[in-house]
């Protein structure tokens, strides 16, 4: 288990695009459930302001999911296959999220209210694209939390592998448990807390500043009970998790490192330091997915599939290494210019 | 339903729903483009309104491409789990290579549809132009992916399992040229043609209307060389099949007896039992000679090959000659257009022109999903042709049927909507009289 090979830096690229999806991709769902809950006097305009946000760039956030399933079907592919198998059900209702979500803001993008109609059918279907846009955005997040609480818990072991070999107990029981609720929930908080962190910054009004920052806050205040309510769950439920989360290796420095950076992101709120609040929330963010991380290394899928185990050829490994480096060459300075075009002038304070 | 059908009916269903928004996502930027470059080079403000409409329509198409395709790379697994933990490490780099260039893609697109204002002309029309090349760089990247299960190579198969894997040997499969060209062409003919047909029909009704007139140039430019390029590269990839997949190609024919200078099956129905294709009209020589350029060369027949190891002979016979047919007719239009182009006519004149590019319109679609059957349901019962079969790579998982029936729902509904809004765009065409174009 010394060194670091191909195998682990591939792992790392995996969590790198994981950990891009969630900070990108997780606001872009979060901002879906701010337009959910949207109220008060200026409603229409924190929902204008979540649609300007994302349209230009929720597709290149959602490819860092695809980057992610490939990586692991390339170059983890016992994993992959495992984890389609036993989270054949949680993972096809997630898919069914993603299409609606996608699709839904889209077409509200492109064909509603701003594009000609102000009322008459066209505004009303657009409002109706608007909920099937914000629902599936609440959706999508607990579900892809309940798949990743289901690997952290060590349930998913091969099927048939166990013994008893029913439906539920291979294809349901594993993943519908109330820890795995517990991080789908967590997941669901945490994108709407980086939204509404992230909003603050881009709104210009600063009466839609202040709506964002109090959901903000809230939304922080709701991450920390909810937080504890999982790791309390994962003491009771899922001995391994609980035991690499307290007591693993720097995981003490680490659980110390992301109460820090939750503070930290409460009181840039608090004093309206926008964009010092969002480097914390992105940073306590991801300092939990790494948290999970460092939690099961270096099992990919405990309690039997390890990172070095599952690998596949060394060939293979290699290759998609420089296809990453070539990949990035490209993507880094297209993702720059994306950002620097649609996210610069209208920054906050 | 059983679930082996179950699972490959729904892959069949996303498939043939995914190409087509795909395909549109490789032939609208183009469209958008070149409409925005004559905007420029012009000064006509018809071709600004051109680029905007079609870059609107590029919009909601790419995003049910993207979320559709997200489905796909899901359900490799969730459907085909075996094949995948095979097949992965040997052909995952082209799959990850189209991540990057789906990634370029999304980026440009998001810059182009919302950076009219933001950034400068020229900037403009070179994130167009990025859009449109990885567009076609995603095309190249699946189809070899695809290609590799119709040739394998890159690796040897011991016991059950792959060894001396060489991901850079898979990525150079023998069917991949092919493949890969007539399906960035099926993209250009079928988007160029579709959108050509819609304008056409337009200027059927209003024939002074110059901006149904722009368009129909513009699409005829990029969908009409495509269809004549088409039928020769298919061709290339038949005589392709007919050496790595005899089975495939005399399942295509609905060729039973293995022969010399056999013949050429048009139309017929093939009757698997009896071993004989009746009422099919034959033309004498003509598949040894398409097949392998030599009037006498023996062509292998279906009867030659283990029962086991047939494709379902009808669908694909079927297929194959709807997307033959159809095809040529695309094919023949297109020259003609072309032909009137050249000589600088006024195509408006020729009312049976217009009608003739109306009737076109949908066939590029048609013939796209009968050459996905072709190849696809052509190389059953494998799923890695001579390695790995169908019935082994499917997921344990039962009560496929589900998912099969949640996802075919779902993809109808969201296809009723973007024919709708499409349908509510196109409705909507501006009216430019023709003494402001000149």
């Amino acid at each position: 288990m010394t060194g670091l090979g191909p195998a682990e830096l591939v792992a790392g690229a995996i969590l790198a695009a994981l950990t891009a999806y969630v900070l990108l991709g997780g606001a872009d769902f979060g901002g879906g459930v701010w337009d959910l809950l949207a109220f008060g006097p200026r409603k229409r305009q924190q929902r204008a302001l979540i649609a300007e946000a994302i349209g230009p760039i929720w597709e290149a956030n959602h490819v860092w999911l695809i980057i992610v399933v490939v990586l692991l079907f390339t170059c983890f592919p016992s994993v992959f296959a495992r984890l389609a198998i036993t989270l054949h059900i949680p993972l096809a209702l997630m898919l069914i999220g993603i299409v609606l979500r996608g699709s839904a803001f889209s077409f509200r993008s492109h064909y509603g209210p701003g594009h000609g109609e102000e009322t008459g059918p066209g505004a009303r279907t657009s409002a109706h694209w608007g909920r099937v846009f914000a629902s599936a955005s609440v959706g999508t997040p607990v579900l892809l939390g309940i798949c990743a609480g289901a690997v952290a818990a060590g349930a998913l072991r091969a099927p048939g592998a166990s013994g008893s070999g029913g439906f539920v107990a291979t294809f349901v029981a594993p993943w519908l448990t109330p820890f795995g609720l517990s991080v789908g929930l967590l997941t669901l908080v945490l994108f709407a807390f980086l939204a509404a962190v992230y909003l603050t910054v881009e709104a210009r009004d600063p009466a839609l500043r202040e709506d964002f920052r109090r959901r903000a806050l809230v939304a922080a205040g709701v991450v920390f009970l909810v937080a504890f309510g999982a790791l309390g769950l994962s003491l009771r439920e899922v001995p391994p998790v609980g035991r690499g989360l307290t007591t693993g290796p720097g995981a003490v420095a680490l659980h110390v490192s992301t109460g820090a950076a939750a503070l930290a992101a409460i009181a840039a709120l608090w004093w309206r330091r926008f964009r010092l609040a969002r480097l914390a929330a992105a940073a306590q963010v991801t300092l939990i997915v790494w948290g999970w991380a460092l939690a099961q290394y270096p099992y990919l899928v405990p309690p039997d599939l390890t990172i070095r185990d599952a690998a596949a050829p060394r060939i293979t490994l290699v290759l998609i290494l420089w296809a990453l480096v070539a990949g990035g060459l490209v993507l880094f300075p297209s993702l720059v210019y994306l950002l620097r075009v649609f996210k610069r002038e209208h920054a906050g304070p | 339903m059983p679930d082996l059908l179950a699972a490959r009916s729904q892959m069949a269903m996303s498939l043939g729903f995914h190409i087509i928004f795909a395909m549109v996502g490789i032939g609208m930027p183009l469209l958008m483009v070149m409409a925005e470059r004559r905007w420029q080079r012009t000064g006509d403000r018809v071709y600004l309104e051109l680029a905007h409409r079609w870059g609107k329509g590029t919009a909601i198409l790419f995003a049910v491409g993207a979320v559709s395709g997200t489905v796909l790379s899901f359900e490799l697994g969730l459907l085909w789990p075996t094949f995948m933990e095979h097949a992965g490490p040997i052909i995952g780099m082209p799959f990850s290579l189209e991540g990057f260039a789906f990634f370029t893609e999304a980026v440009f697109l998001g810059v182009y549809l919302y950076g009219w204002e933001r950034i400068s002309r020229r900037a403009h029309l070179a994130a167009g132009w990025a859009v449109a090349v990885s567009g076609m760089l995603s095309a190249l990247f699946v189809v070899i992916a695809n290609a590799w299960m119709n040739a394998p190579t890159g690796f040897r198969w011991v016991d059950g399992r792959a060894v001396d894997i060489d991901p850079i040997a898979a990525m150079m499969t023998a069917a991949a040229p092919t493949q890969v060209v007539h399906m960035i062409l099926a993209a250009y003919a079928s988007t160029g043609l579709v959108v050509a047909g819609i304008h056409a029909g337009g200027l059927l009704r209003q024939p002074r209307n110059g901006f149904h007139r722009r368009a129909l140039a513009v699409a005829l430019l990029v969908g009409a060389p495509a269809a004549v390029l088409q039928p020769l590269v298919g061709d290339q990839s038949a005589r392709f099949v007919a050496r790595s997949q005899p089975v495939k190609l005399a399942a295509l024919e609905a060729h039973f007896p293995t022969q010399r200078g056999a013949p050429l099956h048009i139309g017929g129905w093939p009757d698997e039992a009896a071993g004989e294709t009746r009422w099919a009209i034959e033309i004498p020589y003509g598949l040894s000679l398409l097949a392998f350029e030599d009037p006498h060369a023996e062509v292998k027949g279906l009867l030659d090959f283990p029962r086991g190891d047939w494709p379902p002979v009808a669908i694909v016979h079927l297929a194959f000659q709807v997307m033959v047919a159809l095809g040529s007719f695309m094919a023949l239009v297109s020259l003609v257009a072309l032909w009137q182009m050249w000589r600088r006519r006024d195509l408006t004149r020729h009312r049976w022109l217009l009608r003739a590019l109306v009737l076109t319109a949908p066939m590029g679609f048609i013939c796209t999903e009968a050459g996905w059957v072709v190849t696809e349901v052509g190389r059953q019962p494998w799923i890695i042709q001579g390695v790995m079969r169908t019935a082994q790579a499917v997921t344990p998982m039962p009560g496929l049927v589900v998912p099969f029936l949640v996802f075919t729902a779902l993809y109808v509904g969201l296809g009723l909507v973007v024919a709708w809004l499409l349908y509510q765009q196109v409705a909507r065409s501006p009216k430019v009289a023709e003494e402001d174009a000149a």
